[in-house]
């Protein structure tokens, strides 16, 4: 690479990192908090945290059942 | 040339500056840690899955699987030159889709169910509409400089990829060219995942960065760190404020995207296996990642522990994928079976 090149990739460095850099950030403890919440909330429409009962488990081997 | 030199000290002063402002920022704001939020969290105590069925069909090392928006098809696809579309319900394969490329390395449904998308070696993407006759190639979206990691559709118009020559890419499948290019990483991009509000998507990259990308106006928001080695998997975390990456050095992580940073690392002393892919629970308390070490360890997301593994390939765990409805978790091996589990 010639020489302004390289200037011309450095100031996109630049440019790049000072936009990053100017974001708001929430506190680790207000994040994990809600990550927490999250969790607790859904906990019971999580299928794979409740279980599957067997009369409703989609990848059971299918019982015949015949329509008298 | 001195000036140049001049202005070049200037700009990597800069750099240094802002790294430091960014770093001193992040830590600020790091003032307690998920595990003592966790403290409080009620126990999930041992998770024992049993294996539901096991999917035989593809003839070589399966590489990757994508479940469809129905939580009941799954597409699969192995280097024997094959995408399998399986009914999981019945364990049968509904379609066979021959590539014109056997090195294939990922693959995906469109939420439609309508198309199916692969790529790898070739540097393509490969678009095929299953519901025709007999499967029919839409599209072949060649531009990428490398190979294709990773794809996924936004719908049965646009597609996401990620690829070997560091990029990401948005294409337009009307027209098959590029929309948006992603610029940034400087490492093979491995994985991507897109945010449900389709706004915007993580990448996780061979520079063993993950970054956060503006979906339409092509930049670069964030960019996370922490990992040593290649991320190979990426997902987000149901709420949307997060988002966990797997990875070469053996750990996985959580980043908050609010926090701009890590806030849990899942890894063990006993666990010397790279991590290839991993899947949530529908809560986003449970990870299903798999290893090299041919299985797929359960983590407890918020506790930080290893609370199960699922256990029975004989082979590397090379892909893994819970549905939509959340009734299971689906991994794919190099010993050529998937293997259903809830």
């Amino acid at each position: 690479m010639s020489g302004s090149s390289h200037l011309v990739a450095m100031k996109k460095v630049v440019e790049q990192l000072r936009f990053e850099a100017s974001i708001n950030r929430v506190k680790v403890s207000q994040a994990a908090a809600d990550l927490q919440q999250f969790c607790m909330q859904n906990a019971l429409q999580d299928p794979l945290l409740t279980g599957v009962s067997s009369s409703t488990n989609p990848f059971r081997p299918q019982k015949v059942c015949s329509f008298l | 040339m001195a000036s140049e030199k001049a202005e070049m000290d200037s700009l990597k002063k800069e750099c240094d500056g802002l790294r430091t402002q960014i770093e001193a920022a992040r830590k600020a704001v790091n003032d307690g840690s998920m595990s003592s939020a966790a403290g409080s969290a009620t126990d999930v105590g041992r998770v024992q899955l049993k294996l539901r069925k096991s999917l035989k069909g593809h003839l070589a090392k399966i590489y990757s699987m994508h479940w469809a928006t129905d939580s009941r098809s799954m597409v699969s696809a192995s280097q024997d030159g094959k995408l399998l579309v399986w009914d999981t319900f019945s364990g049968n394969k509904m379609v066979a889709v021959p590539l014109k490329s056997a090195w294939v390395m990922s693959v995906a449904f469109a939420p439609s169910g309508n198309l199916v998308a692969s790529g790898g070696l070739d540097n393509m993407c490969t678009v095929y509409n299953i519901k025709s006759a007999s499967p029919k190639t839409l599209r072949e979206l060649d531009a990428h400089t490398g190979y294709l990691a990773c794809c996924r559709f936004l719908s049965d118009t646009e597609i996401l990829t990620a690829s070997g020559d560091t990029t990401c890419c948005l294409w337009d499948l009307e027209t098959g060219k590029q929309k948006i290019i992603f610029t940034n990483h400087i490492g093979d991009c491995m994985s991507l995942a897109l945010s449900q509000d389709e706004r915007t998507f993580v990448s996780g990259a061979c520079d063993s960065l993950a970054k956060l990308w503006d979906l339409r106006e092509g930049t670069c928001k964030q960019t996370f760190s922490g990992h040593t080695s290649d991320i190979n998997a990426i997902n987000f975390f149901p709420s949307g404020n997060a988002f966990i990456t797997g990875s070469d050095d053996c750990s996985c992580k959580m980043y908050d995207l609010r926090s701009d940073q890590e806030v849990i690392g899942y890894q063990d002393t006993s666990l010397n296996a790279g991590v290839t892919s991993l899947a949530l629970s529908n809560s986003g308390r449970l990870i299903f990642a798999g290893y090299d070490d041919f299985n797929c360890h359960i983590w407890d997301s918020m506790k930080g522990e290893k609370v199960g593994v699922l256990s029975g390939h004989d082979n590397r765990v090379s892909c893994t994928g819970v549905p939509g409805d959340g009734m299971g978790v689906c991994t794919g091996s190099w010993d050529s079976f998937l293997k259903l589990w809830n």
